[in-house]
């Protein structure tokens, strides 16, 4: 699984919701190297916005990265202009991505721009898959989703699935699992490792964090762990190498 | 064409190394860098014993720069020696140790376990902005600068380069403190201490409130301090600040610096140290350029 650095053209570069995009990357070297869960550093062409910006693969498609990003900074605003046949420096797979853990029942759980990266897990997965998306109010993926599981969404405006969060929906549903894969906000990821350790459930959180090297250099993105990290030996995992996904018991969030 | 220089006694194949912190050992960006192009390798700060670092957020950008407070987390010198020097070993690079400490006694610490250890020098950081009880105080103050590098020259068996702090009003006076004190070089310039708030939430971003600003930001002022730097005295210079280029490279060493730290650019672009080597290298050839010597402070 090695990583790579490459200059990927954009096969397409489409709005999904008011603010969401989806971008196709051909990028080969990646594609193939790639497993559900973990991201890329996206570099973008404004010199003045020095550092990477990390997105989740969101799909692999032959030798094409898909990824889907809000467009809420400069940066993520500036990629989403970029047209197909452009060309964009992007390095990875970086991080470690989900575990496949086959033949079990699932929960996938995102949270708002956390949704992406579970679309690739859903199509990987073999046995009984539940999805749960949670919004502010607009949706996006949710009808790819359902070619690979059975979706339940909730919406915090109510106006799609039930009203309130994931957890609500969950409860609402009665859903259960052997293992919950996630990716969301950080009160999301808390509420899913307390419920996760509460029913049992073996628990994936993808977590978030400031970064500058992505590979786990200049220990700018680290975590409180319970164990020890391999690094240096503190209680400190590094989200883009250690990471970004981490068994709930792993981390102290 | 000669790109080799010699620093304080030691021979580095060219004069292109990393700049502490941003490279880690090297085990990282040895997959997209080949570590033997590199004069040198200058390794992240190592303590006595495994420091924590700050909470997160440890990292901030701003125009052009990055804020970091990552707090020089690192796991102490037991296990650098036992696990990092072994790897640096297999490569055909120079090793510059970069050392840290909160006091006096921490500095020797590490600095005597190193003398039995096969590396070609250290360089010591007295000017971490980070971390409240120790690193700003030696780097500020040239009476403090003057007592540690003595301190640690008088336990070092190996060439010793003092790592000056930008944030002093005369760099020439903390120059020559370093180099009366008996420094075999020094490295200049760390990070420049700075601050960033989130209008919108109205709070801090770095949990550290204050970071170390780095990158091209900050690269006009490293030029200007590394030039008043090398006319204050006669010790070799490693020059660092935002070089992102050949050319930004070249600038440190027309205004006086023998070789040259690459940072912050690593993020941008794993391969910026070996560009930079080959674009020094096109621009002495285009230039009739045959000694990269002949270029060390030749700004006229
Ligand atoms: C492992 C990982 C996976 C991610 N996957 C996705 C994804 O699939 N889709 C998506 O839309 N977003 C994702 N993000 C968040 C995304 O990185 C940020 O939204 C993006 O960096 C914002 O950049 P900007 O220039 O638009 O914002 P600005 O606020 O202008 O960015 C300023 C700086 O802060 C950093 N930053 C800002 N917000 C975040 C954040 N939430 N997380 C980490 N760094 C941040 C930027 O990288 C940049 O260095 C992911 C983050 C991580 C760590
Ligand atoms: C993330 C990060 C970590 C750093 N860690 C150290 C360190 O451990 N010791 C040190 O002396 N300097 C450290 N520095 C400072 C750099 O070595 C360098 O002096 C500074 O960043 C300016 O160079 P640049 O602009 O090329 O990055 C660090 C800088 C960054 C960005
Ligand atoms: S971003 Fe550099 S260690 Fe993770």
């Amino acid at each position: 699984m090695s990583k790579s650095l490459v200059e990927g053209t954009i096969v397409s570069n489409e709005p999904i919701s008011s603010d969401c995009y989806s971008m196709f990357i051909s990028a080969a070297d990646i594609a193939n190297a790639a497993v559900p869960g973990q991201f890329i550093n996206v570099y973008i062409n404004d010199g003045s916005k020095l550092l990477p910006r990390p997105i989740s693969i969101c799909e692999i498609v032959d030798d094409k990265v898909r990824i889907v990003f809000r467009a809420v900074g400069g940066g993520t605003k500036e990629l989403a202009t970029y047209k197909a046949g452009e060309v964009v420096r992007v390095m990875g797979p970086l991080g470690n991505g989900y575990p496949l853990e086959q033949d079990k029942s699932y929960m996938l759980i995102g949270g708002g721009i956390g949704i992406p990266p579970l679309l690739e897990l859903s199509k990987r997965l073999k046995g009984d898959i539940n999805i749960v998306l949670g919004y502010r109010d607009e949706i996006f993926l949710a009808d790819e989703f359902a070619k690979y599981g059975k979706v339940y969404i909730a919406s915090e405006d109510g106006k799609t699935g039930v009203k309130g969060n994931v957890i609500d929906a969950i409860n609402e549903y009665d859903l259960s699992a052997d293992i919950i894969y996630s990716c969301g906000p950080t009160p999301m990821l808390r509420g899913l490792k307390a419920y996760g350790s509460e029913h049992n459930i073996k628990t994936y959180l993808s977590l978030e964090e400031r970064m500058a090297c992505g590979i786990g250099a200049c220990l700018g993105c680290v975590t409180k762990s319970t164990d020890v990290d391999s690094h240096s030996h503190v209680n400190n995992k590094r989200v883009c190498k250690d990471g970004p996904v981490f068994e709930a018991s792993e981390v102290d969030l | 064409m000669n790109l080799s220089v010699n620093y304080a006694g030691v021979t580095f194949k060219n004069p292109i190394t990393v700049a502490s912190g941003t490279f880690g050992s090297g085990v990282e960006y040895s997959e997209f860098v080949d570590l033997n192009r590199l004069g040198a390798v200058t390794t992240k700060g190592v303590a006595d014993r495994p420091w924590e670092g700050n909470p997160t957020p440890r990292i901030a950008e701003t125009y052009g720069g990055m804020l970091n407070a990552v707090g020089l987390q690192n796991p102490g010198i037991d296990v650098f020696v036992e696990r990092d020097i072994p790897f640096l070993k297999q490569y055909d690079t120079g090793i510059i140790v970069n050392v840290c400490g909160h006091s006096e006694e921490e500095y020797v610490n590490v600095v005597e376990r190193l003398n039995d250890v096969d590396v070609d020098m250290l360089e010591i950081n007295v000017s971490c902005p980070n971390v409240k009880e120790g690193g700003i105080a030696f780097g500020t103050d040239p009476k403090q600068l003057n007592h540690v590098t003595k301190l640690v020259k008088s336990h070092s068996n190996k060439p010793v380069i003092m790592k000056l702090s930008p944030n002093v009003t005369d760099i020439a006076e903390m120059a020559r403190a370093a180099e009366d004190g008996g420094a075999d070089g020094i490295s200049l310039i760390n990070t420049i201490t700075g601050m960033k708030i989130d209008v919108d939430r109205r709070k801090f971003v770095l949990a550290n409130q204050t970071g170390g600003l780095s990158g091209p930001a900050i690269h006009p002022v490293a030029v200007r301090m590394v030039y008043q730097a090398s006319h204050a005295v006669k010790i070799p210079i490693i020059g660092m600040g935002g070089v992102m280029n050949a050319y930004d490279a070249l600038e440190l060493i027309l205004a006086g610096a023998t070789m040259v730290s690459v940072g912050t650019a690593n993020f941008i672009n794993p391969n910026a140290t070996v560009e930079i080597i080959d674009g020094i290298e096109e621009y002495m050839k285009k230039n009739g350029v045959d000694d990269i010597n002949d270029l060390i402070g030749a700004v006229e």
